[in-house]
């Protein structure tokens, strides 16, 4: 069992996992305009970790998913979210300072029942990604860390 | 609330306690976990049927699939 799982369950990893990947990064871009946010999408992404583990073990995913890679990302998360905040300290702690500014997320929002447009939000969807890479690399690295432990503990009971 | 918006939660809702009397009830661990993580996605699916979309990805993405994994490494340590 260790090691990879059915041909089946293998094909069908192979199929889903970049959709997955994809969808947590939609929700994640997307927190500021539809239900779902930074801990959704990072969640789901780590799901996707989740998933390949399950389906091919520790030893081969390790050279893709690396602990010390994903300890760097929790931490960068941490540090640009707080950065964001402070960074409006201009005004208050947390002020929106890119909102309306004109450029990357600085459009003005219409007035009134819209669609929607990616372009807005200010530090709101910046926010969103610091939190959606924290949670991502948080997550992947519980996971990854239990999934370790679990074929130590097998290993050593074979003996 | 319509009358099919009822009988949605009402069948929701019975099979996610079937699905949660058999993760009690089965003997074998992996169908177990399987029945934990169905009713777990119930559960969600009851959430956006309640108009919390948030809490419903927020639950099918913890509760159902990080759980589910996590169940899956604690199940890989045992002997058979």
């Amino acid at each position: 069992m260790i090691g990879g799982m059915s041909r089946i369950v293998r094909t069908m990893t192979t199929l889903i996992f970049g959709f997955i990947m994809v969808y947590g990064f939609y929700v994640i871009a997307h927190g500021h305009l539809s239900p779902g946010g930074g801990f959704q999408g990072g969640a789901i992404v780590a799901s996707a970790f989740a998933l390949l583990l399950v389906t091919y073990g520790t030893s081969q995913i390790q050279s893709f998913l690396s602990k010390d890679l994903l300890s760097i990302l929790e931490s960068t998360g941490l540090v640009l979210f707080i950065t964001f905040a402070f960074l409006g300290l201009g005004a208050t702690f947390f002020y929106n300072f890119v909102s309306n500014s004109g450029g990357l997320f600085g459009t003005p929002s219409a007035i009134g029942v819209n669609p929607g447009d990616l372009n807005t939000g200010g530090t709101i969807t910046l926010m969103n990604m610091a939190v959606g890479l924290e949670v991502l690399a948080a997550l992947g690295v519980i996971v990854l860390t239990m999934s370790v432990a679990s074929e130590t503990i097998h290993k050593k009971e074979k003996q | 609330m319509s009358p099919l918006l009822s009988i949605a939660h009402i069948v929701v809702l019975v099979i996610m306690i079937v699905a949660a009397i058999l993760a009690v009830v089965l003997r074998d661990l992996l169908s177990s976990v399987i029945a934990l993580a169905a009713a777990s996605l119930l559960l969600a699916l009851e959430y956006y049927l309640l108009h919390a979309p948030d809490v419903a990805i927020a639950e099918a993405g913890i509760g159902a699939a990080l759980t589910m994994a996590i169940y899956i490494f604690a199940i890989r340590a045992t002997k058979k």
